[in-house]
Formats: structure tokens, C-alpha cells, sequence
């Protein structure tokens, strides 16, 4: 059992230093150096060729689409964009790579000094960015023979290669200092803010839960705003928004207890464990100088020219907290529901949902409450939940034209998240249209009436209030198929 | 530059090649005279000579993002030591607790 300090007190203590790496994996249709497709989820080893699988002879060349979505990345980020760089080898031996370098870029990054701004509880983080490279992903390892898939114990291990050479932009933080207590949530908040960007670029699918975007979290304490760095661990295999923040706070409580009890912190790569919330020792941090970075004598270097940079700046979508400012107003929603809105993640589903003609407090509603208590229930993220902005906004108008109450559109989703078709559909199927029948509302409100004297004796006194208790009468009746504000307006009538 | 044995221990550790101590001894004034030999290149006056990593004064070549035809499973197989499952098979991968 790893040794805790509580993070208050962890924070109280020492100050907490930061760096985020991300990898995004782009979503070009083909690899980094050849021409082998990328698509997810093919038969093992049936996308790999000469150049992927490190054959000798085999001589790589850049993918021109990759190259634009670096630059576009690095832009978005307000990077300088090289004029001229080149790539690197980065020698390794490990069996996810066949060719026993991986190639990416070292002291020459295509984009680097740049920023993004993050808010934590309505207060704007610059994270200043080191730098933004580009580089190949590595194949995918099973292990066999151990328990559950792990590399200890296992007998031997497999290899598919099918990920090796997919393009890879690798963004790099400066140290984030000075975030005390809020570390952890600026972790989050940037990872979030960047996968944003990233989606807006239309240059990945950015999903965590995927691999298209991986985050490491370089972690250190230090006894005071104005001492050197503590020695950093690095946190691998954080592979969830959630994950982020948890992975940062337990390293700040892990490592205040290493330097309590007086001891050193080891500079080495740490694995999360989603399971337990927490991390274990990972290989030792292998230096610069053992990877033996040399330039990449295959590829000839890249020299954007400044016109076809500033083309691609013409091609980025609006900052994400720009955005955020302009829905806020546009949308009408006050600060702290925008806020709840933007923890929720449901700034993109709900922009679909008034895109398609739904106002934007209904659209709200259903995605913060109902939707985001169903995905919460099955662990996914809310786009994942099985509702499109189309169906919510069918939903609403179902509402709106008064086939459905409010009760009954909860029933509704049900009936769309079990797969069963159209808001309207399921409407018809299950029967859940509210009745507009007045005979049948009408006998309900006599039956109801009939059978609480008292309470219709004090309405009948003006006393309309008690006329809820009436409703609630009909309504169990009509199990629910009835519009109350009518049913309100027949008791109302009947007894006036 | 004389290459010490620790130097010699740690460059088989990277290559992952296993070095006995015999070996050592023996490797380090043999890469000792190929580094030597290496060295004698920056003997020459090389201020204005610009660094280059390739022989052709090109830039910017690139390819477009098509999807060309990979290789049949078996033979990106056929010359692996081992293969299951279509998958290279590889010994157990030391080093790491995870």
C-alpha cells in the first residue's frame, strides 16, 4: 500500500509543478511514412508494408496531410511555425517498433512557443506551450500467459502492427507552475480545452477512451514557489479526462509522502491504474542521450513557406473559450449554467440540438439532466449515449405541440435509448401520447372530483391552490397521458 | 578519449546485448580505436561548412494522404522467427513491473 499525504495538506506543504504531454493520433487516411491505411480495427498485421514494418531497403516519404494538420495544430495554439526543420531518429529497442527507431523530431520542432488558455471555475489558466512535433505511433503488444493481459508474468508477447507509422502530433507544455490546489483541475481543464481544439480542427477523432489522445502528466513537488524543481515522475496510460486530474492529484499526495518520510522521489515512468486510482513504478526514465537522436538521413527537411502558413491560419475555427463566450450570450445562459454546461461536456451536443431548432434552455434541460444522468449511469461520455441532437430537438417539439408532457418524454428517451426508433415512433409504439380527448380528461376530472368532496369543496371556496392535489388525482389515472395544464383548466371550470 | 569499461557495459545495456567481463575489456580500446579514427574528421577546419543530414538539397517533398495496398498478412510474416495468430511473436518483454 502506497503511503498518502492528504492533498490539502500535500499542497499546503509543497508546490506542485506540472507538464502535459498529448499525444493526438490524426485522422489522415493513411500512415505518417507510407502509404498503409489507418483505419481502426483491421485483421492484425493486414496494414503494414516494407517501410512500416522497418524492412531493410525500404525508404520513407512524408505525408503532405500530416504535415498541414501540424502546422494547423501548432497555429491553433499560437505557436511559431518552423521555417525549417527536420526530422530525428529516436533509437530504441522495444518490440512495438520494428524498425528499432522511432522517427520523430528532436531540437527542430515543426511548431513550438505558443499557449492555450484553459478556465478553471471561471478563471483563465495561459498554459504556455513548449512545443508541437510531429512523429509515428508504435504497434500494439498482447501479452500471453499472465494473468489479465499483463506484461508480468507473461509467457511472451505478440505483435500487431498495423498502428505503427500513424501519424502522431506530440504537444508539449512549458512547466505549469503556480497552480497550487488547482493543479489537478488545470490538468483536466487543458486536456478537455485541447481535445476541443483539436475536434474543431477536424484533424483527429480526439477520442481518449480511443487512443486517438493520450496524455502523460510529468509530476514534481517543491518546498516553495522560489526553489529549483523537485525530480518529476512521468504518468502514463491516463486515458480519460477524469483520469487526468485523478492521476495528478495522486501523485502530488504520493510524492508529499516520499519527501515527508525524508526520502528522494525517482525520476521514472509511472502506469495509472483507472481500477485503483492509482499509479505504480514503471520502467526507469531512460535520458535524451540514450535515445541517440540524430537527424533522419531518409527524409529531406520540411521548409513551410510563410504563404502557405498563413493559408492555413485562414482555416481555424474560433478559439474554444471564444466560443464558449459567444454561446454563453448568444444562447442566453448565465455564467454558472454555462459552467454546468461546459463540466457536463455538452456545449457540442446542445449547439446541434438549437442548430436543428430547439431553444437553447430546453435543449439544456435534456442534455444536462435526463441525458447526462443516463450516460453517468453507463460510464460514457455524453455524445456516446445513444440520443442525437436531432432526436432531442424531435423530443422537445413533441413537447412543445403538447403530444407529450415532460414525464412522459423521459419515457420517451427511454424508448430511444433501447433502440426503438424515433422520438415519434416510440411515442406511437408505446402509446405515450398524452390524451387530448376531453370526453376522457373530462370523466377523469368528475371521477377524481367525486371522489375528494373536501378538496373540491375548498376550490369551490377559492381556494384554487388545492387544485394540485386533484390534478395528481387525474394524472394517476390517465397514468400520466394527460396534458396537467389542460386537466387544471377543466377542474378550475367544473367546480367555478 | 579513452572509453572506459562502464562506458562500454552501458552501451550494450542500450543495445541490449549481453557483455561479459572479459568482453569488456576487450571491446573497450577496440571501439576506443574506431572512435579515435571517427574523431580525426573534426580535425578539419569545417566554420564554413554549413551541417547537412542529407545529400540532396531538397525540401519539402511530400506525398498525398492516398491509401495504397499493404502487404498480404503472410508475407509480412513470412520472415519473423515466429508468428501466432498473425501476430509477430516476440520472448517476454523484461524491464518493466507493470
Amino acid at each position: 500500500m502506497t503511503d498518502l499525504v492528504d492533498f490539502d495538506e500535500a499542497v499546503d506543504r509543497y508546490d506542485p509543478v506540472m507538464g502535459l504531454e498529448v499525444h493526438v493520433e490524426l485522422n489522415t487516411a493513411s500512415k505518417m511514412f507510407c502509404g498503409c491505411s489507418t483505419a481502426f480495427g483491421a485483421a492484425p498485421n493486414s496494414q503494414t508494408c516494407p517501410v512500416c514494418l522497418g524492412l531493410p531497403g525500404a525508404m520513407p516519404t512524408v505525408n503532405g496531410k500530416a504535415v498541414e494538420s501540424a502546422i494547423r495544430i501548432g497555429l491553433a495554439l499560437n505557436c511559431e511555425i518552423a521555417e525549417w526543420c527536420r526530422f530525428a531518429r529516436k533509437n530504441y529497442f522495444y518490440p512495438d517498433m520494428p524498425k528499432n527507431y522511432q522517427i520523430s523530431q528532436y531540437d527542430e520542432p515543426i511548431a513550438f512557443d505558443g499557449y492555450l488558455d484553459v478556465e478553471v471555475d471561471g478563471e483563465i489558466h495561459r498554459v504556455e506551450i513548449e512545443r508541437a512535433h510531429m512523429e509515428e505511433d508504435t504497434g500494439k503488444s498482447t501479452h500471453v500467459g499472465g494473468a489479465t493481459g499483463r506484461i508480468q508474468g507473461a509467457s511472451h508477447s505478440l505483435m500487431d502492427f498495423n498502428r505503427c507509422g500513424v501519424p502522431l502530433i506530440e504537444i508539449v507544455t512549458k512547466p505549469i507552475v503556480g497552480a497550487g490546489a488547482k493543479t489537478p483541475e488545470v490538468a483536466r481543464a487543458y486536456v478537455k480545452t485541447l481535445r476541443d481544439l483539436i475536434k474543431a480542427l477536424g484533424v483527429s477523432e480526439a477520442r481518449m477512451e480511443q487512443g486517438n489522445l493520450r496524455c502523460d502528466a510529468n509530476v514534481s513537488l517543491r518546498a516553495s514557489a522560489d526553489a529549483e524543481f523537485g525530480t518529476r515522475t512521468e504518468t502514463k496510460n491516463v486515458n480519460s479526462l477524469r483520469s487526468v486530474e485523478r492521476a495528478v492529484r495522486h501523485e502530488v499526495e504520493r510524492q508529499a509522502a516520499v519527501l515527508d518520510a525524508g526520502q528522494d522521489v525517482a525520476l521514472e515512468t509511472r502506469m495509472w491504474h483507472e481500477d485503483t486510482g492509482a499509479t505504480t513504478a514503471g520502467r526507469p526514465k531512460e535520458s535524451a542521450e540514450d535515445y541517440r537522436y540524430f537527424p533522419e538521413p531518409d527524409l529531406v527537411p520540411v521548409a513551410p513557406s510563410r504563404e502557405w502558413v498563413e493559408q492555413l491560419r485562414g482555416t481555424l475555427p474560433e478559439p474554444p473559450t471564444q466560443r464558449i463566450r459567444r454561446l454563453t450570450e448568444a444562447w442566453g445562459f448565465s455564467e454558472l449554467e454555462m459552467r454546468d454546461v461546459v463540466a457536463a461536456d455538452a456545449v457540442d451536443p446542445i449547439a446541434e440540438t438549437v442548430e436543428a431548432g430547439c431553444a437553447p434552455q430546453s435543449a439544456r434541460k435534456w442534455w444536462l439532466t435526463e441525458l447526462a444522468r443516463r450516460a453517468n449511469e453507463q460510464g460514457v461520455e455524453l455524445t456516446e449515449v445513444g440520443m442525437t441532437p436531432q432526436q432531442v430537438e424531435s423530443l422537445q417539439k413533441l413537447v412543445d405541440d403538447k403530444v407529450i408532457n415532460d414525464k412522459l418524454a423521459r419515457q420517451v428517451i427511454d424508448g430511444v435509448l433501447a433502440g426503438e426508433g424515433e422520438p415519434a415512433e416510440v411515442v406511437d409504439a408505446r402509446g405515450l401520447a398524452v390524451v387530448s380527448d376531453d370526453g376522457a380528461l373530462s370523466a377523469a376530472v368528475d371521477d377524481a372530483i367525486a371522489a375528494n368532496p373536501d378538496i373540491a369543496e375548498k376550490i369551490r371556496g377559492g381556494k384554487v391552490q388545492a387544485a394540485g392535489a386533484l390534478i395528481g388525482a387525474v394524472m394517476k389515472q390517465m397514468k400520466g397521458q394527460a396534458d396537467a395544464a389542460r386537466v387544471r383548466e377543466l377542474i378550475v371550470e367544473k367546480l367555478s | 578519449m579513452a572509453l572506459s569499461v562502464s562506458d562500454v557495459e552501458r552501451l550494450g545495456r542500450l543495445a541490449r546485448i549481453e557483455l561479459s567481463p572479459d568482453e569488456l575489456e576487450q571491446l573497450a580500446p577496440q571501439l576506443d580505436v574506431i572512435l579515435e579514427a571517427v574523431a580525426r574528421v573534426g580535425e578539419i577546419d569545417t566554420s564554413d561548412v554549413p551541417a547537412t543530414s542529407h545529400p540532396q538539397p531538397l525540401t519539402n517533398v511530400f506525398r498525398d494522404d492516398v491509401v495504397a495496398e499493404s502487404l498480404p498478412v503472410a508475407d509480412a510474416l513470412a520472415m519473423a522467427p515466429a508468428a501466432e495468430e498473425d501476430r509477430f511473436r516476440v520472448p517476454r518483454i523484461l524491464g518493466e513491473s507493470q
